[in-house]
């Protein structure tokens, strides 16, 4: 028997936070049953549904490892809490699937209250490629922007990264340490797209850190991204630089669209769960990529993903 | 160059020494209880024969909490003795003069506090800090690595030890303030070349910090109060050649990168505790010959022998030893000091060419691993590599015993046993703590601290806090460490208040950087079982390991963590010093299916039924396995409260315990509640 995919859309609304793990368990589940709810669950916190996009900020951290996100996150979830804002955390970990099975050892290293009922933290494995999102974790994170305030969706890797997570995410930050010249050389070749937030870890290293922090503005500026912020913070005792952090994300998150971002998302991942599903051949069978692209924008703009690939589906069909 | 014992004589040397050596310090592992009980146990044990003493203090003395905090429920005088303040330390040491005692501390985190707590008894007692002789443990790089009984970041508790060597090498000149630990990267899994290499990077990454607290002048003296504190093993004819190329390395490392010339302040001086490891939970009684041969490894060579011994009770596998176990461990080293010939001869394997070519293979490895932890910029930054290393090692040698390559004598092979009378009383064999001793200790405690003068107490910590904010250290954290022991100050308050400026600090746990497993038939067939319960469950089944309590024993929990994600399930690894609301929030937020809980430090029969209470409370209806050195007697207990399997540890094969888990989640399957993960819908 599958959990009442309806019925948990609804708590979720009401925003009860306990409605999240059973939600995420759904959302997880490839048994042909729980696939049915899940999609009755993701068409109840449709935009369409809604009325409008979920009203929680999606947030994609990405960086390579031991760039230090986790602390990073940890000193910003107790920023979140102390300004009363509930959080989601999905942590997605590149741990091999070589076996099959991964070891999600995320959790271990983020720092939280575990009485606090307004934070959940919830590690999966990533999918095929490194940074890759497994393919729940976008639907998670749209699910649980309805119920929470801010919802992180946390990869690992620099340079393919952010593309995935720029689907999923209304602000995208890219976390570095300081000397690390891959994203200055990836940045700068246009292999890594620029973030909407550059962050400098371990600014108490001093003038290493300065120096990484200038490199990168240099290059933001020479792609004309001047805009982009590129902050220092620093986690070791006494911290600076996450209030900074904290406001630049809200000011990021009122100054975008979320709306025309996410619409343009949702496409984008149908399109590509689409191709998945069907192939090549399955995208010619309905006309080619620009006819698809043409097709998906003819749809409702609230429209979520399942029923923008079942609109593809039946012009396959028909 | 080993030192010869007849330097100056020449021709042939004697076979017989002109004079027996005097035997090592001799010493026994202990404290239980309170602080009460463990004194009496001392002036026993001193009274048997034993020369010094080695404190043992339970987890929240050695993490820096009070015990009426909450994660110290359950582990209030456990694995040794709880001290909460300078009252506790004088009823500890009450009866024993200090300025005669050598006393070795296994304290780490908190040695400041401890040699402080120490320090103020022996002026109570009318001895001066300059006459008092010891050791504390004091190796903080190992606890990030292999014992998680840390306390606070890296750099911070880095200073710390450099404050503690700058201030004794001043005032307290015949103290060791710390040493180094190589044996519990030996319990952790580490190869003889591991523990060598990481043992020395250890030490050179403490003297580098202690060379920027210390006049320089003073450096060649520091270097000759660094001690260490080795393992031993079976393989004992090579662990004796590790021990022979750790002194080689030692005295070319003061040389080389201290400038030390003086042959005393070369020496290479150490302590061991022989390997506990290898000691069987079955037939118990075969670590007694286990325990014999590796006392060999460390008083064989002249050239290379222990300072001072402490050897574990054959018991130790089953749970914490009862004072008669721990005088048979005593009598061991009496009968090879004093019965025996070993302290007549000089250095029997001088000139050994076996001995010689082991030597330097060992040497040969550990030189170009210390190299690869230098490249990671030093033992402080190659805390991660060094630690998966460790768990790769582990890995393997679980691989080795497991597939019966490694003989273990009663586990793997010779299984076959009669009854062991050893084992047959009620308590099966061991010591079994009153759990109403915490509730005392807890009152107590409360107690003190109405009965002191909170003003002052008050004024102690804001004199540390504010020595330990001042970035560039002017102050010596030992200054206001032991005035706060003066003023009252209890252990959770001086380490609670150190929290508060330096933060707190979870240890990277190795697992996430392992290789993956090979893929040998055994593996193959359970990782089809876990598809067929994929099928079952609609998801990949997810499984949380974890520790709950203040012990940080986690090899066992990682190896399983490991075999479960080559087993091909999720498995979110929550790492060490838990609460039961932290493991119920993560098992609910996880939906996990299965929760592997492990314990070592005997405070099982607290822990889990408190575990148990927290899953009912968010309605977490996952199955719980627990594991550790938990008492066969125990067993019948745990699963009354709910634990659906108990490992203890005469279960060894871990793949066998991934297959009972996987039909567990199977059979669990069938029921329709689980279906969709442990969260309620």
């Amino acid at each position: 028997m599958s959990p009442d995919g309806a019925a948990l859309a609804a708590r979720l609304r009401a925003r009860d936070l306990d409605a999240a793990p059973a939600a995420l368990n759904l959302l997880e589940s490839n048994a042909a049953e729980d696939r049915r709810e899940a999609e009755s669950l993701l068409s109840a916190l449709a935009p369409g549904a809604l009325g409008e996009e979920a009203p929680g900020h999606v947030i994609g951290v990405t960086g390579p490892p031991g760039a230090g996100k986790s602390t990073m996150l940890s000193a910003l979830l107790a920023g979140w809490r102390a300004r009363r804002r509930t959080v989601a955390l999905l942590a997605v970990d590149p741990s091999s699937r070589r076996s099959g099975g991964s070891l999600l050892g995320d959790r271990a290293r983020i720092d939280f209250d575990a009485g606090d009922e307004g934070v959940l933290i919830r590690s999966s494995a990533a999918g095929e490629r490194l940074g890759g999102l497994a393919r729940s974790t976008a639907a998670a994170a749209e699910a649980l922007a309805v119920a929470f305030d801010v919802v992180v969706i946390e990869t690992v890797g620099v340079g393919q990264a952010e593309t995935d997570v720029a689907e999923a995410a209304d602000t995208v930050v890219v976390v570095v340490q300081p000397g690390a010249g891959d994203a200055l050389q990836f940045l700068k070749s246009g292999i890594m797209e620029v973030p909407d937030v550059l962050v400098v870890t371990k600014a108490d290293l001093g003038r290493l850190a300065t120096a990484t922090r200038r490199d990168l503005a240099a290059a933001l500026r020479s792609l004309g991204a001047r805009s982009t912020p590129v902050l220092a913070i620093s986690s070791v005792p006494p911290s600076s630089g996450i209030g900074e952090l904290l406001d630049v994300l809200e000011q990021h998150r009122e100054s975008v669209d979320v709306a025309a971002r996410r619409t343009r998302a949702r496409r984008t991942r149908a399109l590509r769960e689409f191709l998945a599903e069907h192939g090549e051949r399955g995208l010619r069978g309905i006309g080619g990529r620009a006819q698809a692209e043409r097709l998906l924008a003819a749809e409702d703009p609230g429209a979520e993903v399942p029923s923008l690939i079942a609109a593809l589906e039946r012009t396959l069909a028909g | 160059m080993l030192r010869p014992y007849n330097d100056g004589m020449s021709g042939e040397r004697p076979a017989r020494l002109p004079e027996r050596d005097r035997p090592w310090m001799m010493r026994t592992y202990a404290g239980h209880s309170t602080a009460k009980a463990s004194n009496e146990l001392y002036r026993r044990n001193l009274a048997k024969g034993q020369t010094g003493l080695s404190i043992a203090f339970d987890l929240p003395t050695q993490t820096g909490y009070d015990p009426d905090d909450e994660l110290s429920r359950g582990e209030v005088g456990k694995v040794g003795v709880p001290i909460s303040h300078r009252g506790d330390m004088a009823a500890l040491m009450d009866g024993i003069p200090l300025d005669e005692m050598n006393t070795s501390m296994t304290i780490n985190a908190t040695a400041a506090w401890l040699l402080a707590l120490y320090i103020v008894t022996a002026e109570q007692q009318g001895a001066g800090e300059d006459q008092l002789q010891g050791t504390t443990q004091n190796d903080i790089i190992k606890e990030f690595l292999a014992r998680g009984t840390y306390a606070f970041p890296p750099a911070p508790s880095m200073r710390l030890i450099a404050d503690m060597i700058a201030y004794t090498v001043e005032h307290v000149p015949r103290w060791n303030p710390i040493n180094i630990c190589s044996y519990h990267l030996q319990e952790a899994g580490a190869t003889p070349v591991q523990e060598i290499a990481y043992a020395m990077s250890n030490a050179v990454a403490v003297l580098d910090a202690a060379r920027e607290r210390v006049d320089p002048d003073l450096m060649e003296q520091v270097f000759g109060r660094i001690s260490f504190f080795v393992n031993a093993g079976v393989r004992f004819i090579e662990e004796h050649a590790k021990l022979r190329a750790m002194s080689i390395l030692w005295e070319q490392i003061g040389k080389d990168r201290y400038g030390v010339q003086d042959a005393r302040h070369l020496r290479f001086r150490y302590g061991v505790q022989v390997n506990s490891l290898g000691l069987t939970e079955v037939q118990p009684e075969n670590n007694v010959q286990r325990i014999v041969l590796e006392a060999l490894a460390v008083t064989l060579g002249r050239d290379a022998r222990a300072r001072a011994i402490q050897l574990p009770a054959w018991n130790e596998a089953l749970g914490l030893p009862r004072p008669w176990d721990q005088q048979w461990s005593l009598r061991i080293q009496q009968v090879l000091a004093y019965e025996t010939d070993i302290l007549e001869y000089g250095d029997i394997f001088e000139g050994s060419k076996v001995m010689d070519a082991l030597v330097q293979e060992l040497l040969e490895g550990a030189r170009a691993e210390m190299d690869v932890v230098a490249q990671h910029g030093g033992a402080v930054e190659a805390v991660p590599y060094m630690k998966a290393a460790l768990v790769d090692s582990h890995r393997e040698r679980l691989r080795r015993i497991e597939g019966g390559e490694q003989v273990v004598v009663g586990q793997n092979r010779f299984e076959e046993t009669e009854q062991s009378p050893l084992t047959a009383d009620a308590e099966g064999g061991i010591l079994v703590v009153d759990p109403a001793l915490e509730a005392e200790q807890i009152e107590a405690l409360r107690a003190w601290r109405s009965g002191r003068d909170e003003g002052a107490v008050r004024e102690a910590l804001e004199q540390l806090a504010e020595a330990a904010r001042d970035e560039t250290g002017a102050v010596n954290l030992m200054v206001p460490t032991i005035a706060a022991a003066r003023a009252g100050v209890t252990t959770g308050e001086w380490a609670g208040t150190l929290r508060g400026v330096f933060g707190s600090y979870r240890a990277p746990t190795g697992v996430g950087e392992a290789t993956a497993g090979s893929s040998n038939g055994e593996l193959a067939e359970l990782r089809a079982e876990v598809e067929r319960l994929q099928e079952q469950l609609g998801r990949r089944p997810k499984m949380l390991v974890g520790k709950p309590g203040l012990d940080g024993h986690s090899n066992g929990a990682e190896q399983v963590a490991l075999r479960a994600r080559d087993a091909g399930m999720d498995v979110v690894y929550d790492g060490i010093r838990l609460t039961p609301a932290q493991i119920a929030a993560s098992a609910l937020q996880e939906g996990v299916h299965v929760i592997g809980l492990s314990i070592l430090s005997g405070s099982h029969r607290e822990l889990i039924p408190a575990v148990m209470e927290a899953l009912r409370d968010r309605g977490v209806q996952a199955p719980v396995i627990v594991g550790g050195i938990i008492p066969e007697q125990d067993v019948p207990d745990l699963r009354e409260a709910g634990a659906a399997a108990v490992y203890t540890p005469k279960d060894f094969d871990i793949t066998r315990i991934m297959r009972e888990i996987v039909a567990l989640l199977a059979a669990e399957a069938e029921r329709p509640a689980l279906a969709a993960g442990s969260a309620p819908a």
